[in-house]
């Protein structure tokens, strides 16, 4: 019995589909979540959610969030997520680019800015390295494979 | 009947009226055209996490697993969010939601207050001594969840703090482009609904009876999640608010074109009656103006 998993970003649905196992980037380490799992509410860190199904992985990228595990289905509902195949690593790459450049100016660390731009380049990090590691076409946006 | 003169002036202004209608249905139209797209978009989300609290609010133990859960044993005051627009000219939207809200609440066996979002609502709560503790207006055309989450995190602290012992939400609720309905939900303290639309939408899976496991902790995780998803709350509420309105807008706007068209229809039929009559009059005159000077000369 596979067990379904549902990704929900603030914007967009993200995915939705059946799993044989869940890997989620929980806050207090990552878990792999089968069908008939125990309920588990968690707060997610920055990370890689992996959905795999008959030998097929997808990868998507969540910046803190909250899921919720009941026995038959995960519920991901990520303040953002993307699909790793969907990643436009230019965008992300000038925002990392950006982010970084604010950094170095040595802002004062508690303003609303800072906070923004530190979490920005968070995420662009997360991006970069979620394609680096788990992308399957090297090959960026167009080709990417169905969500 | 009208002089011709006066008509003419009436059915220029009828036409302008119908002008300005027309743009404004058009500028509705583009606007009630982003407001569903951005409902829409925040729908799942807003849904997923009402179902979520709907499952926490479904645990057994719920009234000591956190304060916002609890249903408190002497319900005393009520607050009501209230969700109206800032401008009129769109059909029967306040009205109805402000209806809707006192058939709920005028007879209502505690005290209410209300938070007020949109001008109407709190204009018309205050004519009629309406307790309004806050108002919130003039938000922007798109809002952000920051633009709003302020309300959602108000009422919660009300809710905390022990001022209010309930709160309601009351909004139009955006089904399609010719309809809206005005609805109520509870928000604090959160209730268990199973015959809510969501959570039947969604749940085929019956709820786990058995208790969460709570990663990291309970009460982090629970002081996080629940006021946060409150405020989401209210802030789809505000959406579907939005939506409804610009819909209401359009449609009214659209009446107010034809009927318009309408009357400057008839008005130019009546015009072109008169303006004959008054021909016919001024041919009658010379035609009898000529006969009389040719009698005369005879």
């Amino acid at each position: 019995m596979p067990i379904r998993c549902e990704i929900v970003s603030q914007d967009k649905p993200i995915y939705e589909g059946d799993a044989d196992i869940v890997v989620i980037p929980g806050t207090s380490g990552i878990m792999g979540v089968l069908p008939n799992h125990a309920p588990v509410l968690t707060t997610l860190n920055f990370g890689v959610v992996q959905v795999r199904k008959d030998g097929e992985e997808r990868n998507f990228t969540v910046a803190g969030g909250v899921a919720e595990i009941q026995p038959d289905i995960v519920t991901i509902l990520a303040d953002r997520a993307e699909n790793v195949e969907k990643i436009d690593i230019a965008r992300a790459e000038a925002a990392q680019a950006r982010a970084k450049e604010y950094m170095e100016k040595g802002p004062p660390p508690d303003s609303d800015r800072y906070l923004a731009m530190s979490a920005a380049l968070r995420r662009s990090n997360l991006r970069l390295d979620a394609v680096r590691r788990y992308r399957k076409s090297k090959q960026h946006s167009s080709r990417s494979t169905e969500e | 009947m009208a002089s011709a003169r006066d008509m003419r002036l009436r059915i220029r202004s009828v036409k302008n009226i119908a002008q300005v209608t027309r743009a404004l249905e058009a500028v509705s139209a583009s606007k009630v055209r982003k407001a569903v797209d951005q409902v829409e978009a925040t729908r799942p989300y807003a849904s997923k996490a009402w179902q979520v609290l709907q499952h926490v609010a479904g645990q057994p133990g719920r009234s000591t697993l956190h304060p916002l859960l609890t249903e408190r044993s002497e319900v005393k005051k009520t607050l009501v969010i209230l969700l109206s627009s800032d401008r009129g000219l769109a059909g029967a939207y306040n009205t109805n939601v402000i209806r809707f809200n006192m058939q709920q609440f005028d007879n209502y066996k505690n005290p209410t207050q209300y938070i007020t979002v949109g001008r109407k609502g709190r204009d018309l709560l205050m004519r009629r001594g309406g307790n309004v503790m806050a108002e919130f207006s003039d938000l922007p055309a798109a809002p952000s969840f920051g633009d709003v989450s302020a309300i959602g995190h108000l009422a919660v602290g009300e809710f905390l703090k022990g001022n209010v012992d309930e709160v309601y939400l009351v909004y139009t609720d955006f089904i399609k482009m010719g309809r809206q309905e005005p609805v109520m939900k509870k928000l604090l303290p959160l209730e268990v609904d199973d015959s809510d639309d969501l959570v039947q939408e969604y749940g085929q899976q019956k709820t786990a009876a058995a208790a969460y496991i709570y990663e990291p902790d309970a009460e982090e995780i629970l002081n996080e999640i629940i006021p946060s998803f409150t405020a989401l709350q209210v802030y789809q509420a505000v959406l579907e608010s939005l939506a409804s309105e610009h819909a209401a807008r359009m449609v009214a706007m659209r009446n107010a074109t034809d009927n318009a068209h309408e009357l400057v229809g008839a008005l130019q039929l009546d015009y072109n009656k008169v303006r004959q009559q008054a021909i016919t009059g001024d041919i009658l005159d010379i035609a009898g103006g000529a006969e009389a000077l040719a009698q005369s000369q005879k």
